[in-house]
């Protein structure tokens, strides 16, 4: 995996990591931040404890998102410190709603320049945010929301497993992840398993080794969120995390030991 | 009658008006629900009153019916019980936007009198706010599109304020005509449930009006806990005090959130919608 990511994952990049509290790619991102990527616009609909990781090691000086913060525990503090005191860097922001961040991904993966939707309107989100415009539709007049493909350089997935030819099955809650994977010029899948032929599973989504640049053995590697079928979520890592993120010095010392 | 806290009654208060709405209906009656609040009043309502009351939430779970109160929209027990799982994509253009929602059920950092509803920032301004809260998750658009909302949110002056530093949701914008005025397709707020009693909006001006109090309740905490000049309805009725039945459902719901198991969720109720604890919490 420390290969995968040092060979897709450059300074500078558009980077996506998706997983909607499912199938979250920890050791990937963990993996971003031992080899020190710097000026990362991170892209995710639900940043959540390993953006606050990534931002707070300094990663990222830009991020897009819909939602921030910490699932069922609170607040994201290192998110929140690099906004209110630009610590450790700066961090710019581009803040949409899910409906919008979800259509942005169908977008890029379906080759067009914008998405459009029923949202926005009557919001202050407009004023805040140069990616919502609204539009007019050209057979019936109504104002509708428009909203520019994103096209991460990169993104990052978790699946359960793939097959020997980097065909990737995933399943429970599978999120965004297909349209991020599709909307990247580059893609990586961590995978819970490699096996010889992917059995059919209720609910599964097969992303096909066409577009997938490179699948890498991460066992574990969506931990301490869970993986549908391998390991249930770490809801007390989620809450300790609080007291870690809180406090610079505290979390300071956290990056050590990662490093 | 057993004691119960301000919490409970407001819960089960909610889930009597979500269960009230889903009886007018033959069909499953499909509510979209927010994490937190909303999330347990909605399932103490598919255990009480409202058989076919359908949840779905954001992370593309429809007809869910967790055994526990899941601790994040995306927790696994709403796979586990659902229906059918779909993606987020799907489950915001093909169900929300289209409008086959009945209910939208959120929480609120702040909302002010036409329950416009802020999760956004707090004081200072948008680049350097006093507090940073969550964002928009999926609110907008539930907000927008179902074909009712309920709000579920503590009532204090930090909760019902003047002018809201951000609207990050749309209820009635600023009065009456607003919602057409921006293409809003559902009908927006008809309730605001509180843990000192229930709001409606008055059904010319749009604005809140308190319409019925908790047992026990004065118009006087109600009017101390409003940032704004609340409107009293005439005829100011009085909720009725939880069921033994329904608290004995409420508690075991609540428990499920400290059972010793690797499910256990023993944090704060905070999620996609209802901001930082220390914003709503009056226990």
């Amino acid at each position: 995996m420390s290969d995968a990511v040092a060979e897709l994952v450059h300074d500078g990049d558009s980077v996506a990591l998706e997983g909607f509290t499912h199938l979250i790619p920890f050791a990937a991102g963990q993996e971003i931040i031992r080899q020190r990527r710097t000026g990362l616009t991170l892209i995710r609909m639900t940043p959540d404890l390993i953006y606050d990781q990534l931002i707070g090691a300094g990663c990222a000086a830009k991020l897009i998102f819909s939602w921030g913060g910490n699932p069922g525990v609170g607040s994201l503090h290192r998110f929140r410190d690099a906004v209110g005191n630009d610590w450790p860097v700066p961090l710019e922001i581009e803040e949409h709603s899910h409906a919008g961040m979800a259509n942005r991904y169908v977008a890029g993966a379906s080759g067009l320049p914008f998405a459009v939707l029923r949202g926005y309107a009557g919001t202050d989100l407009p004023a805040h945010t140069s990616t919502i415009k609204m539009i007019t539709c050209p057979f019936t007049g109504e104002e509708l929301a428009a909203v520019p493909a994103l096209n991460p350089d990169v993104t990052i997935v978790h699946a359960q497993r793939a097959d020997r030819a980097g065909n990737v099955q995933l399943w429970g809650i599978v999120g965004v992840q297909k349209e991020a994977v599709l909307a990247a010029k580059r893609s990586l899948v961590t995978v819970e398993e490699v096996v010889d032929e992917l059995t059919p599973v209720p609910g599964a989504i097969v992303l096909p080794s066409w577009v997938v640049d490179l699948v890498a053995q991460a066992p574990g590697g969506a931990r301490p969120s869970y993986a549908h079928g391998y390991y249930e979520r770490d809801n007390q890592a989620y809450r300790d995390w609080d007291a870690i993120g809180r406090d610079r010095a505290a979390f300071t010392q956290w990056l050590a030991v990662t490093r | 009658m057993s004691d119960y806290t301000a919490d409970e009654i407001m819960t089960v208060v909610a889930a009597r008006e979500l269960a009230e709405r889903a009886g007018r209906k033959a069909a499953d009656f499909l509510c979209f629900v927010g994490i937190g609040l909303p999330s347990t009043a909605a399932n103490l309502a598919r255990r009480t009153h409202a058989r076919n009351l359908a949840l779905i939430y954001e992370s593309g779970t429809l007809g869910t019916n967790p055994d526990r109160l899941p601790l994040s929209i995306g927790d696994g027990i709403l796979a586990d019980t659902a229906l059918t799982v779909v993606s987020v994509p799907e489950v915001f253009n093909y169900w929300l936007q289209s409008g086959r929602v009945d209910v939208g059920f959120l929480g609120a950092a702040q909302l002010d009198r036409f329950v416009n509803i802020n999760t956004t920032v707090i004081g200072g301004d948008y680049e350097h706010p006093k507090v940073r809260l969550p964002g928009a998750g999926g609110a907008p658009e539930i907000a927008a599109s179902c074909r009712e909302v309920i709000v579920i949110v503590r009532q204090s002056t930090r909760t019902f304020v003047d002018n809201l530093d951000f609207i990050t949701s749309v209820g009635f914008g600023r009065g009456p005509g607003d919602r057409e005025k921006f293409g809003l397709r559902g009908g927006g707020p008809r309730v605001v449930i509180t843990d000192l009693g229930v709001l409606e909006p008055d059904p010319v001006t749009c604005e809140l009006t308190l319409t019925r109090l908790h047992p026990g309740v004065t118009v006087e905490q109600a009017r101390a806990a409003t940032g704004w000049d609340l409107a009293v309805a005439p005829g100011l009725g009085t909720t009725t005090p939880p069921s033994e039945d329904e608290l004995t459902v409420l508690r075991a719901l609540e428990a499920t959130k400290t059972a010793p198991k690797t499910v256990s969720m023993t944090g704060p109720e905070t999620g996609p919608e209802t901001g930082p604890k220390q914003l709503g919490g009056q226990q």
